[in-house]
């Protein structure tokens, strides 16, 4: 097991490395000059020359990445372009926003999900079995904007309680924290309750079909027991795995859900970033995401092997 | 009273293609501690029909009988049903890895059967008991296997543990759905060793359902060869071996390997199992019949006795047989066989290629079957002693007109 995550651990090394110099050298070369976004429309060349060489952009790009990844093996994320921050310092301060906003989602999406899908799965071709499966393929063909749109309409314009103020940007997350999160927390799950949905009722089918399920039931063990002790058990286990892969996934792509309700989270970093051709920040910030995936992984394939027994890590 | 005393079952689906008929009327009776081999093709109803008695097939329609202790299986409320479940009927089926429950110990799923019967039960004596049952099917070091996992065990051993579940309650019936059918041939025999010497240890009564009649010869006393969701034969398992009547019954014991013998090859029983949806007219085993006669496309034969009447020498009272041969026409002997042959020919009406559906057919019940003794018609009365073979110089049958389906011809015996 130990060696098994020590290897695992050095993949993760080398994903991350591969993904960094990968979006590295996509930056460099893209046409976005920052020093046009600092020096402003009407800066001499001169001026831009001079906050190139500031920023070390004037040196060869082989230098530069090799500088770059000199500081990123002692830990060393780098300064914004902008205000000289450190990029990890950054993240850190919205970092926060987003792990609650994919947390809280997570949660609503996983409960939601699993629970409409056994229902569905356990009462077939019933009324409710209709409804949930055509809710479903409306919420997985709607796109999560658009869901979040109709979300903040319905709320913020008609009711008062959750009114618009709630998701201008700026004021610390604590303040009125349920109130602004509920909507944002919705809006994202709801596209990944249809798809949780339509996994838990697949899978709890499947299962509900197989043999040991038979010899349950011939048991004389209740219904309920046969349901969720033998059926829930196996076909939970495919949604699980999904589970950790999304969440580990998401963290990278809330832009638009921070965008519509206001969330100062990595999202709205991630975007206001490219926008100025922060390069240091957006690499700090793909690195980051590439990280998160890369241990949602292994903790789904460490996780596997406590779910099923069958399954040896080696 | 028998333990189980099944009556007119019935089973059919409903299907997108279709009704299907899956069990179309099926009787029979199980004694306290006896063997009932029910033997017949995929599809022929068999496991279907063990399975609806246990109420284990959701959304078919059932009618008739099943009164297992004089309380009726088919009736009863679901948690009355549960508790005969396991308690009072168990189950082992088919492929032992598949029955068991892939994510939890052996021992924690016979647990659970014991203490879901029996709530007074400590987790601990619950799981004593598994350890005992484990140990009593030939399971070693039964203490330590019974915290391991199905897939930690061979498919005999994993059979075995299917086996102890099955026990553990000691129920008056087990119903054992192909339990071999999915292990090879050495572990095989172990099982129904085994199977054999629990059965007469507990005093179980005992439904073995399979395909292979072999494993009946080992174990039942009593068998029933199902086809097309009907019996077509019920015999004593002595009397099905040595004076089997119906020509499926026949064809089933001639593919067997070991009963070809003598380096003879095996012979199959040419065709295919009916469609459940779309049955044959007549006969459902006409359209795969050496001996079809005419009737046998229109009439569907009722199970009747057969084989020697009472009094004469190897007499089986339980013995009948849905077939229009003659009802003493039995066993696989030459001179059977001519008779049968015989009496097929007399029962066909135009030789050569005739229609196959002769209008006529309808109006002329009272034919009966072309029994060569003089007195075939009452059901019970047993038949006479064997009258002249009409037809017995022929040996060879002729060209037979061709079965509604194109049906093959296969070999003419």
């Amino acid at each position: 097991m130990l060696r098994y995550v020590i290897r695992r651990l050095l993949y993760a090394v080398l994903v991350l490395w591969l993904v960094s110099t990968l979006v590295f050298v996509f930056l460099h070369l893209s046409p976005t000059s920052v020093e046009r976004t600092i020096g402003g429309p009407r800066a001499s060349t001169e001026t831009l020359e001079q906050i190139r060489r500031n920023l070390g952009l004037d040196k060869p790009v082989l230098v530069q990445y090799f500088s770059w990844l000199g500081h990123l093996l002692k830990g060393d994320l780098g300064q914004s372009y902008l205000n000289g921050t450190s990029v990890a310092s950054i993240i850190a301060n919205r970092l926060p926003t987003t792990l609650w906003l994919v947390a809280g989602a997570g949660v609503i999406w996983f409960i939601g999900g699993v629970a409409s899908g056994v229902y569905s799965a356990t009462h077939p071709r019933s009324g409710a079995d209709r409804i949930i499966t055509g809710t479903v393929l409306i919420g997985l063909s709607l796109p999560s904007f658009v869901m979040a749109l109709v979300l903040l309409y319905v709320f913020s314009t008609k009711l008062g309680e959750l009114g618009v103020h709630y998701f201008e940007a700026g004021p610390p997350l604590q303040e009125h924290f349920f109130q602004r999160m509920i909507l944002p927390w919705i809006g994202l799950a709801f596209l990944m309750v249809a798809t949780y949905t339509r996994l838990t009722r697949g899978s709890m089918l499947d299962v509900l079909g197989e043999d040991y399920i038979r010899t349950a039931r011939s048991k004389g063990i209740s219904e309920r027991r046969v349901i969720y002790r033998h059926g829930l058990r196996s076909a939970l286990t495919p949604v699980v795995t999904q589970f950790g892969i999304d969440i580990g996934a998401l963290i990278g792509s809330t832009i638009v859900i921070e965008r519509v309700f206001g969330l100062q989270g990595v999202g709205q970093l991630v975007y206001q970033s490219i926008n100025l051709g922060d390069t240091p920040v957006i690499i700090g910030v793909t690195l980051m995401v590439t990280l998160f995936v890369v241990v949602a992984n292994l903790i789904v394939d460490i996780g596997y092997s406590f779910l099923d027994p069958r399954v040896r890590l080696a | 009273m028998s333990l189980l005393e099944v009556t007119d079952l019935q089973v059919s689906f409903h299907t997108a293609d279709g009704e299907v008929h899956a069990v179309r009327g099926m009787s029979f009776s199980v004694d306290r501690g006896s063997t009932l081999g029910i033997v017949g093709e995929s599809g022929s109803g068999k496991s279907v029909s063990t399975q609806t008695l246990m109420r284990l097939t959701p959304g078919a329609k059932v009618s008739g009988t099943a009164l297992f202790e004089g309380q009726d299986l088919l009736t009863v409320s679901d948690d009355r049903m549960r508790e005969l479940r396991g308690a009072e009927i168990a189950m082992i089926f088919q492929d032992p890895l598949s029955s068991l429950h892939p994510l939890y110990k052996v021992g924690w799923q016979i647990e659970e059967m014991i203490r879901a019967h029996d709530r007074k039960i400590s987790r601990d004596q619950a799981r004593k008991r598994a350890v005992e049952m484990l140990g009593l099917v030939g399971i070693p070091k039964p203490d330590r296997r019974v915290d391991d996992y199905p897939h930690q065990f061979s498919g005999g051993m994993r059979q075995r543990v299917m086996i102890a579940m099955a026990l553990a309650l000691n129920p008056k019936l087990i119903i054992a759905d192909e339990p071999t059918t999915a292990l090879d041939a050495t572990v095989q025999a172990q099982i129904l060793d085994l199977m054999r010497r629990l059965q007469a240890e507990f005093d179980t009564a005992l439904i073995m359902i399979t395909h292979d009649l072999g494993v009946i010869a080992d174990m039942a006393d009593d068998v029933l060869v199902m086809y097309g969701g009907k019996p077509a034969e019920r015999a004593e398992r002595r009397t099905l071996y040595y004076r089997a009547h119906h020509p499926y019954t026949m064809g089933l014991l001639r593919s067997v390997p070991t009963a070809a013998g003598g380096g003879d090859r095996l012979r199959p029983i040419p065709g295919q199992p009916p469609s459940l949806i779309n049955l044959p007219t007549g006969c459902v085993f006409h359209p795969r019949c050496e001996f079809v006669m005419d009737r046998c496309r229109v009439d569907e034969p009722t199970l009747d006795p057969a084989g020697p009447p009472p009094g004469a020498d190897g007499h089986d009272p339980s013995h009948a047989s849905a077939c229009w041969l003659p009802h003493d026409a039995v066993g696989l002997g030459e001179e059977a066989q001519a008779r049968r042959l015989a009496a097929a020919e007399a029962g066909r009406k135009g030789k050569g290629a005739k229609p196959p559906e002769p209008p006529d057919s309808a109006g002329k019940p009272d034919t009966g079957r072309p029994d060569t003794g003089p007195q075939a018609q009452g059901p019970d009365t047993g038949k006479g002693p064997e009258g002249p073979d009409t037809g017995a110089g022929t040996q060879e049958p002729k060209p037979k007109p061709k079965g509604p389906g194109g049906a093959p011809d296969g070999g003419t015996g």
